[in-house]
């Protein structure tokens, strides 16, 4: 019972689940942060808006994203994964959500922003149900634990509506 | 002939009793283990409940080595969510982020696209030929935790296969040798 082999698997066995018991604490105290985040979208402008030689229509726009995500991070956080999606229902689907930009925040520092971009991403239908299309714009964000548990949340911003003519 | 004397005796001193009883020790630490990953996959409804990243596509949150906990309910997939996903006909599972959901009125199902965090194109590369969009079916869960750098065991076991053989093979030495 007192041989290097013996002594060396019981420590080892020891290590392993204080340093497992660690994360899991780590990841519990995320759930006691109070977390405010702020958002607000502005559309600038609709740079076009087109049907597609297969029928779907694609928009382009320009937002003004100013976000104050700094409240999301803990001491346990290893980045904030920031994505700006438009949700709006048309004839034949309930939910269509496409996202439009993302970011990854690494640091708090960086997660207090204004940013004026065009859709990273194309916001393209299945159909051409976009003219005078309303829809919401809604900021999620994902926050990404160094270890343990991940959350999820987001702000929908409703309000926005697409022209009623191509152009 | 003494020397086959000599073999004939270590082979009587042999306790079959104490042989035994290792064996089904032996037996009962692996059921156990078996009993434990079955019930983990009862739990987060997921057939696998533990994935390791092999990619960096999806970098900085998930490098190369670290592991995903999963988990899959019945709740509808929308934009974000971390899935787990196996393309018809191939066995390495992807874990990317959804970007794109429509959602069928009639019928509920869903079309998905995704993409890596680190990637600069979506998916549709990888996707089937023909294909533009996933379906439930093909999503194998949503990741829920992450634990870094714990994934490198499997990640060496499956990448040089002798030491695989090594572990095993000492623990095998391990266990018929010990005297308890």
């Amino acid at each position: 019972m007192h041989s290097f082999g013996y002594r060396a698997n019981a420590l080892l066995t020891f290590a392993v689940t204080i340093l497992a018991f660690i994360c899991a604490i780590a990841s519990f105290s995320d759930n006691f942060s109070n977390q405010a985040p702020s958002a607000q979208i502005q559309i600038l402008n609709i740079n076009w808006f087109q049907k597609q030689p297969h029928g779907n229509d694609e928009v382009s726009l320009t937002m003004n994203i100013t976000a104050d995500l700094q409240s999301l991070f803990t001491w346990n956080t290893k980045q904030v994964f920031a994505f700006v999606a438009a949700e709006y229902e048309t004839s034949k689907n309930t939910l269509n959500q496409v996202s439009l930009w993302d970011a990854i925040i690494p640091e708090k520092e960086e997660a207090n922003f204004w940013i004026q971009i065009s859709n990273k991403y194309r916001f393209i239908d299945q159909g051409h149900n976009l003219r005078g299309k309303d829809f919401n714009l809604t900021l999620h964000w994902h926050v990404m634990p160094k270890t343990g548990k991940m959350f999820a949340d987001k702000i929908v911003m409703s309000g926005y509506r697409l022209p009623n003519a191509y152009r | 002939m003494g020397w086959i004397g000599e073999t004939v005796d270590s082979i009587k001193s042999i306790k079959i009793r104490q042989l035994l009883t290792q064996a089904v020790t032996l037996g009962m630490i692996v059921t156990s283990a078996l009993i434990i990953w079955k019930a983990m996959m009862c739990v987060t409804g997921t057939e696998s409940p533990v994935v390791v990243v092999l990619s960096g596509s999806m970098e900085p949150a998930f490098q190369r080595g670290d592991i995903l906990f999963l988990r899959m309910t019945k709740d509808p997939i929308r934009t974000g969510e971390i899935v787990v996903f196996k393309i018809d006909g191939r066995d390495i599972p992807i874990v990317h982020r959804v970007i794109e959901v429509h959602e069928r009125k009639t019928t509920g199902k869903v079309d998905v696209l995704t993409k890596g965090d680190n990637n600069d194109v979506d998916d549709i590369g990888l996707y089937a030929d023909g294909q533009m969009w996933l379906h439930r079916h093909h999503i194998m869960g949503r990741a829920v935790g992450f634990l870094p750098y714990v994934g490198w065991v499997t990640i060496i076991m499956t990448e040089k296969p002798i030491i695989k053989y090594l572990l095993i093979g000492a623990m095998g030495l391990l266990v018929i040798t010990s005297k308890d």
